[in-house]
């Protein structure tokens, strides 16, 4: 297979104090797949989707984007190329209706420029074009009956899935979700794997993070392993998984706990957040 | 009953015109974009001493000191803005209230009282030929003499100068009103839940709050201005104490509704009027005799309604309760 990469870091390094909280010597996220990035608590994953999307700077390394070097560069103008993220703490805009929150994810929109917004015949067209998309989309996520809702109303998993569609919204080229499942329930976990197939399939390449190796396994074509701030591994998600280094990896952060126990730990705890949330 | 006459007619007045023209610029940076000005009194300022100074001291023609007084109020936005609308929201608030108390400072001091006048303020006075508001009054198309509008009676001058205001200020509602229904409306509300999102979503978000500041200071400054050309310019009149009414005016209309700025001051007004006319009428009964200075409690009346408010509309007359009962979760 011939390689032609979306984002290619090479590294790329963050500390706070003393700590390395990202170290990542060398990264590539082929285009048209679904990279899964895993790894314990505390690895290092937001904060290098921080330091890839500008959200946060870097103590060194350059990366690039689509062919273009993106490094330091502010996170409004990477979105701008196409690399859009998501939040591990989701950010959805609470007062304002769920339709709002994926109109103002639409690109392109020449009413939002002061010049142009007094006068609606420029932006009209646009507008009613993304209120189309944003009801397909909102269907697709099973959001359709809230369109006129408050954001605010929305529990924990029917927030995550808003950003992801508003996220889409944004046409990106590569989407990047920080743990787009964690207090999603089980059902609505299945569709979003079902979401980011149908993802790859328009061709958009997706890099997201996730703690439960069974989700991982059955939608990712690649999968990138970090502890401890560095990429321990990557590969075939079949062959890392079944790594020992990649168990040990895990295990190495909590070395007297076994993994599946986490694992269905922090299902449980996010099933019964979810629920809470839902009937509260 | 006169006293609920006389009450309403305070709606009438330009001052309440330029509170609720003040409480508009306010609301786009508080209400629809979240950003912390407390030194809305500075932009107050600017505009009225910027016009005044021109008009009076400078000689200039009056669509030029209007200029002068809109470019003030930018470069004054521009000052504030570009150091800190990177930073975290407090450090706006901290800014503006320290540079709205050097405005009037610096107004105040002897310094500069060649042009300001110092703690004297300028003068209005057509007899003197000193008048800032001098190009308004000849432009009044009525008559002189009184006009009669069901139980009221203005003036010539007064109707002209209600008129002149009160249009002003539904021009700017109308034209903040297109503007918050547009995209770039819907950016800027987005930016008061939740900047970070609107950054991930590609929007220049320091662009939008800087934009927002100027417009909002800009429309403050054309505030300033109405609020001096029926009296004087006085240093004292830019206190903090004006912020702080104009958000007053705000919390009781309805932060970032289109028309609850407008009412907010109407109420305002009309509440510190009837008061006036309570208190007046106490003290010649003499039911106030304990207190010495009566005139204090007028914003007494006016706070109380302010509590009443919160606790049985949070949200202010216009607003959406709904969205309030979100801010705690
Ligand atoms: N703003 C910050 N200040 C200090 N330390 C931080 C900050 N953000 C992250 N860290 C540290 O960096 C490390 C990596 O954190 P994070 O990127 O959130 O990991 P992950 O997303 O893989 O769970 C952790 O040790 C965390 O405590
Ligand atoms: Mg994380």
């Amino acid at each position: 297979m011939t390689s032609d990469p979306v984002l290619v870091a090479e590294r790329v390094v963050r500390g706070f104090g003393g700590v390395r909280a990202v170290d990542v010597e060398h990264l590539t996220v082929e285009r048209g797949t679904i990279t899964a990035l895993i790894g314990p608590n505390g690895a290092g994953k937001t904060t290098l989707f921080n330091v890839l999307t500008g959200f946060d700077r870097a103590d060194g390394g350059r990366w690039s984007f689509d062919g273009t070097d993106v490094t330091g560069l502010p996170a409004h103008r990477i979105a701008r190329l196409g690399m859009v993220r998501t939040f591990q703490l989701t950010r959805v805009l609470g007062r304002l209706t769920v339709l709002e929150n994926m109109l103002v994810g639409a690109r392109h929109q020449p009413g939002e420029t002061l010049r142009r917004a007094l006068v609606p015949a420029l932006w009209k067209g646009k507008r009613a074009a993304d209120v189309d998309r944003a009801r397909e989309l909102l269907d697709r996520f099973a959001l359709g009956a809230k369109a006129g809702d408050h954001a605010a109303s929305l529990s924990g998993g029917q927030r995550k899935l808003l950003e992801m569609a508003r996220a889409l919204m944004n046409e990106p080229t590569l989407v990047m979700l920080d743990e787009p499942m964690a207090g999603v329930n089980p059902a609505l976990a299945r569709s979003l794997l079902d979401h980011i197939t149908a993802l790859r399939d328009e061709g958009r390449t997706v890099l997201f993070v996730e703690h439960d190796l069974h989700l991982v396994k059955s939608v990712s074509d690649r999968v990138v392993v970090m502890a401890q701030g560095a990429v321990v591994t990557e590969g075939a998600p079949d062959t890392v998984l079944r790594d020992p280094a990649v168990v040990d990896a895990y295990l190495g952060a909590h070395h007297d706990t076994d993994l599946r126990e986490i694992i269905a730990r922090e299902t449980a705890r996010e099933t019964a957040g979810e629920t809470a949330e839902e009937t509260g | 009953m006169d006293i609920l006459l006389t009450s309403l007619q305070q709606i009438m007045s330009p001052v309440t015109a330029a509170y609720a023209l003040a409480a508009i610029g306010l609301n786009l940076h508080f209400g629809f974009t979240g950003l912390l000005n407390f030194g809305h009194a500075g932009f107050l300022a600017i505009g009225a001493y910027g016009f005044a100074i021109s008009v009076a001291v400078l000689d200039l023609p009056v669509v030029v000191a209007l200029l002068v007084a809109v470019a003030l109020a930018v470069l004054f936005a521009l000052l504030i803005g570009i150091p800190t609308l990177r930073l975290r929201a407090d450090y706006l608030a901290i800014v503006t209230i320290a540079a709205s108390e050097i405005i009037r400072f610096t107004v105040n001091s002897s310094v500069l009282a060649g042009l300001t006048g110092g703690a004297q303020g300028i003068n209005n006075n057509e007899a003197m030929g000193n008048s800032y508001s001098q190009a308004f009054k000849d432009a009044n198309p009525f008559d002189a003499g009184r006009v009669e509008i069901g139980p009221w009676v203005f003036t010539a001058t007064q109707l002209w100068a209600a008129i002149l205001t009160w249009v002003v200020v539904a021009v700017v509602a109308a034209l903040v009103w297109a503007l918050m229904r547009s995209p770039w409306g819907l950016v800027l509300k987005g930016i008061r839940e939740d900047e970070h999102a609107l950054t991930s979503l590609g929007k220049n978000v320091r662009l939008y709050k800087t934009q927002s500041l100027i417009i909002g200071g800009v429309i403050g400054a054309l505030a300033g201005i109405m609020l001096v050309l029926p009296s004087t310019v006085a240093p004292g009149d830019f206190n903090s104490r004006l912020t702080f009414n104009l958000f007053t005016v705000l919390l009781l209309g309805g932060a970032a509704t289109i028309l609850g700025p407008v009412l907010g001051a109407i109420v305002f007004w009309v509440l510190l009027q009837a008061s006036d006319g309570l208190i007046q009428l106490g003290e010649r009964g003499g039911w106030l005799g304990g207190f010495a200075d009566a005139s204090q409690l007028r914003f007494t009346l006016v706070g109380i309604v302010l509590v009443v408010l919160i606790v049985f509309r949070p949200q202010g007359m216009l607003g959406d309760r709904k969205e309030l009962a979100f801010d705690d979760k």
